[in-house]
């Protein structure tokens, strides 16, 4: 039976920190199509501490909009305040659901030594879906009852132990056990069960990891993590993770044993329960999905209220990495944004002058009260600055993570030798890169696609030729977790409704003298209109070019700087367009730098942001 | 739709509280079903297990840990004094002995013989809870805490620092909008919580903890000046925990705000009263908000607590914008129009039409405004 005839209308939610999140999805004409979003606050604290709640309110707001869709009133997505599964085509035929609600998964990790076996069981964890506490490790240079203390204090929703290689020494993997042991540490949510602690570490210290753990948690084996030095096996861990955050977390968080039980749907023909998923993790799902259909490298990111977390799938052999900055977010943590880029750095993106204090001020008051939203276009300006700052920092942290496995040992061929390359390096290359994708309220909600644009460039800083898009409405998560009931959906949804493409950014990179030409392009477009370009250092030209058409393009970077095929090296190529369309970017990179004084600084923001058509004209004034 | 839900912060004469006051760890529950309890009374204590000492004992001792066992003097379980001998070398005829004693006073928790190391937990640290509110003990979680209802006028602030505390109001403000100075603040203060207008200083907080307040409760503050306090900028909002020697309580916001008339007039009618308060604020995974209760005279019959809802927009609600433009004003509901609106930002939203209290009739998103309970 194929997926249309069981699966004509599915409902979709993402319960996130602060806003619950529905989408309506039919079978229209032969294909999947999204239809209808809704939106409510998320439930699951108080007053109402039932996640259901803000469910409900979301999944009404499709039904009312659906009704006025098809002036239908016989549509019923709910009943007996539960959503209406039905066979039919009067209810819906599946539901399904991500959270990352009451604070998502929050876990410990611990290792042996911090940046081997303690940086995988990151990121299996990571890749799970999972906020990382704190890693703890045996060389991570606290005194060990500095680590018992810490252990105690945290109240993770589980832990996960990595340490040794299989067969290798023992010793210090125990020592990790028993200072978890000492501390015996408790489970965030309610005390009446045993944290659950996954130990996937050295295979020859199983026995003992048993007799020290196992009479005061929940303790489950699975396979080694980091099972030799060159390799990682982080699946099996990543799947204990999941089914741990069903069985602990979820069924302890107000509301989610109904939700969890809401969400059915058809498998095979058969209606079964589809598990709830952390949306980091459905999100990670849909991006590999890309990068492998269409062979190319994607970094992707989600700012959220809380958090921001960056996915990316780099090099030949599609390498995962997703990385989460717990306190880098646009409301919970906006004011963590503050203290981390500092005030300087966020007013460097304002093309006017504001009072310091009124923007401390600003700030605060978006933390304490996360929801609302920049009614003033000053105030539009700002947030989107401080985003600019959040994502960049973000970012850091990822390139960071992201690397090659360290401590492996590698034959060196002679091309090595001249390509410097090392273990432990990062693998994230921001030439290389093909796509980059934005999403998360600041990005996907903004009022002009051309802020999205601007955001993502000046905070990623992308190098040669990049495609950029934003998830629409953000539905990356419900759409990860629609592929585990039909891929097709999933996928179909994802090309049509999801991403918009913003357009290309081209941007040389290398060294330049101000008043030195960078960009020399010439470009073709499908009417037969021509541009040709001279840029110097520093500018910013944006080119119309829409949605589905591609332009002849012939770009010749300045003496010294590159596109991606080497120094000088002239480069023939079609380009995307999009929303935006094609943005040549002559500003710099390695380096990039903005003038420290505001009276350079502010009219080359106003210039580029004017170019750019990011903002009304009003306030650039 | 001609309703919308839309959160907002409680603010009433009167309303049945319920409170749990449970231990961070099991222990001893020290009051019983039906008891009258003030603030102030000890409602339940345990030991939190003393800090864990690690102690390479194989190492002192300059053995392997596999064969440790044959020097122990000590067992997992025991008792320590400090200086007490744990485990000694036997030496040669009774000389070049290694003897290894105790650093701390204690008990032994773990002794590994894989990794040559000593567990050692300091004695036990007392924790107690006290009742935070008068009221009456309705039921009891064994060994582990208590549940007290009152019936209390009540008032949910916006942002807080600094823990739980009692004391009796006392306003200051003369008005909602004044802005207090220091030569307000004086020694008839003390171990009063104080009600101030639009703005707590700096200067104002000082001149508060040198004359001994209890609480602060203001409509704003400056963040610069909450920074200069704390001596760090706060950056998630987890606060109530900060030992700066006084609660602060903030109703409205940062910067100017103009205290809402109704908390203001709320206050100034239980002038003299004593009530509790603290400032722990907690903006997601459980949302926390700081809190003053002021307790009123009840009998048993009138704890029913009401079922939580959320507030309800409906024309004619009355409404407090919370976001800039009129950042503070009360209006009353209109309109709430269907279709998605662009405002000045050019953002897409879902809106509401109001009059405000100076007349103006405005359109404002609705993610910015709260209701106001009547």
């Amino acid at each position: 039976m194929s997926d249309a005839q069981t699966l004509r209308r599915i409902v979709a939610t993402d319960c996130g920190s602060t806003t619950t999140k529905s989408i309506l999805i039919e079978y229209i004409d032969g294909e999947y199509r999204q239809t209808v979003r809704g939106e409510a606050p998320t439930t699951v604290e108080k007053p109402l501490n039932d996640v259901t709640k803000g469910v409900i309110n979301a999944v009404t707001e499709l039904e009312e909009l659906v009704h006025l869709k098809y002036n239908d009133p016989s549509i019923k997505l709910l009943k007996d305040g539960k959503i209406n599964i039905t066979s039919d085509d009067n209810g819906v035929n599946a539901y399904v659901s991500t959270s990352s609600a009451g604070g998502g998964l929050q876990m410990m990790v611990t290792g042996v030594v911090a940046k081997m076996t303690g940086e995988s069981a990151e990121r299996a964890a990571l890749g799970a879906g999972a906020i990382v506490m704190d890693l703890i490790a045996s060389n991570d240079k606290r005194a060990n009852y500095e680590k018992i203390e810490r252990i105690r204090q945290l109240r993770p929703d589980m832990i996960l132990m990595a340490g040794g290689v299989d067969g290798g020494t023992t010793k210090h993997v125990v020592e990790m056990a028993e200072l978890v042991a000492a501390a015996d540490p408790k489970p965030r949510l309610g005390s009446s069960y045993k944290l659950p602690i996954i130990y996937a570490g050295n295979n020859k210290a199983v026995d003992v990891i048993k007799e020290t753990l196992a009479e005061k948690v929940d303790l489950i084996i699975t396979e080694n993590l980091r099972p030799t030095l060159e390799e990682e096996n982080l699946g099996p861990a990543r799947d204990k993770i999941h089914d741990l955050f069903m069985e602990h977390v979820m069924a302890q968080a107000p509301g989610y044993n109904d939700l969890m039980s809401w969400t059915v749907g058809p498998i095979n023909g058969k209606m079964q329960n589809i598990p709830i998923m952390p949306t980091p993790a459905a999100v990670g799902n849909i991006m590999q999905t890309i990068a492998r259909r269409n062979d190319i490298e994607v970094l992707g990111v989600d700012i959220g209220g809380a958090t921001t977390d960056i996915f990316s799938v780099f090099t030949k052999d599609f390498i995962f990495n997703r990385t989460v900055s717990a306190n880098l977010g646009m409301s919970y943590s906006i004011s963590n944004v503050l203290a981390t880029a500092g005030l300087e750095n966020i007013i460097r993106w304002v093309p006017f002058k504001i009072d310091e204090s009124n923007l401390r001020n600003m700030i605060k008051n978006k933390m304490i009260r996360p929801t609302t939203i920049p009614q003033q276009l000053e105030e539009l300006v700002l947030e989107q600055a401080i985003a600019k700052e959040a994502l960049k920092y973000a970012f850091i942290q990822h390139i960071e993570f992201a690397a090659s496995l360290k401590g492996s040992q590698r034959k060196r061929e002679i091309a090595d030798a001249f390509s410097q390359s090392v273990s432990g390096e990062t693998i994230v290359n921001m030439m290389s890169l093909d796509l980059l994708v934005g999403s998360g309220g600041v990005l996907s909600h903004a009022p002009r696609r051309n802020q999205s644009a601007m955001m993502l460039i000046d905070a990623f800083l992308p190098e040669g030729i990049t495609r950029l898009a934003v998830d629409s409405i953000f539905m990356m998560p419900q759409l990860g977790v629609l592929a585990e009931i039909s891929e097709q959906a999933a996928t179909e949804v994802f090309e049509k409704d999801c991403l918009i493409y913003l357009g290309t950014c081209v941007a040389p990179v290398g060294k330049i003298k101000p008043g030195k030409t960078a960009l020399t392009a010439k470009i073709e477009l499908p009417d037969g209109e021509t541009y040709e370009e001279e840029l110097l250092f520093g500018e910013l030209k944006l080119i119309p070019l829409g949605v589905g058409e591609t332009a002849r393009a012939t770009l010749k970077p300045g003496r010294g700087l590159d596109l991606g095929e080497g120094k000088n090296q002239e480069i023939i190529t079609d380009l995307h367009g999009g929303v935006v369309g094609l943005i040549l970017d002559t500003r710099g990179r390695q380096p990039f730098s903005l003038p420290s004084s505001a009276q350079e600084r502010i009219p080359l923001l106003k210039k580029w942001m004017r170019e750019l058509q990011a903002y009304p004209e009003s306030i650039l004034e | 739709m001609a309703q919308a839900y839309s959160p907002g912060l409680t603010i009433t004469g009167s309303i049945v509280l319920r409170k749990d006051r449970i231990l961070p760890l099991k222990g001893d529950v020290l009051v019983k079903k039906g008891d009258q309890v003030k603030a102030e009374d000890l409602v339940a204590e345990t030991l939190l297990p003393g800090k864990v000492v690690p102690f390479n004992l194989a190492n002192k001792l300059g053995v392997t840990a596999n064969i440790l066992k044959d020097y122990l003097r000590v067992k997992e379980g025991d008792i320590l004094k400090k200086g007490q001998t744990m485990a000694e070398t036997r030496g040669f005829l009774g000389m070049f002995k290694t003897v290894v004693k105790s650093p701390i006073e204690g008990e032994v928790e773990n002794i590994s013989s894989i990794t040559g190391q000593m567990l050692l937990r300091e004695p036990r640290i007392p924790v107690q809870i006290k009742a935070f509110m008068d009221g009456l003990v309705v039921d009891i979680i064994e060994n582990e805490g208590v549940i007290i209802e009152n019936k209390s006028a009540y008032i949910q602030g916006i942002f807080g620092v600094g823990g739980e505390t009692t004391g009796e109001i006392m306003m200051i403000a003369e008005a909602p909008d004044e802005i207090v100075t220091t030569q307000k603040i004086n020694e008839s203060c003390r171990g009063k919580v104080i009600v101030l207008g639009s703005l707590v200083t700096y200067d104002v907080i000082k001149k508060a903890i040198q004359s001994g307040v209890a609480a602060i409760i203001s409509g704003g503050i400056d963040d610069h000046d909450l920074k200069v306090l704390l001596g760090y900028n706060i950056g998630v909002a987890i606060t109530g925990h900060e030992d700066i020697g006084i609660t602060i309580i903030v109703t409205e916001g940062f910067g100017e705000i103009k205290m809402a008339e109704k908390t203001y007039a709320l206050l100034k009618r239980f002038n003299g009263h004593r009530t509790s308060v603290h400032g722990k604020t907690q903006i997601r995974a459980g949302v926390m908000r700081p809190e003053i209760i002021i307790p009123l005279e009840f009998k048993k019959e009138d704890l029913t607590v009401a079922e939580s809802k959320m507030s309800l927009l409906e024309i004619g609600t009355t409404i407090r914008v919370i976001r800039q433009p009129n950042f503070g004003i009360i209006g009353k509901v209109t309109g709430l129009p269907e279709k998605l609106v662009p405002v000045e930002s050019e953002t897409l939203v879902r809106v509401l039409e109001a009059e405000l209290e100076n007349g103006e009739k405005v359109i404002i998103p609705r993610a910015n405004v709260e209701v106001i309970e009547e």
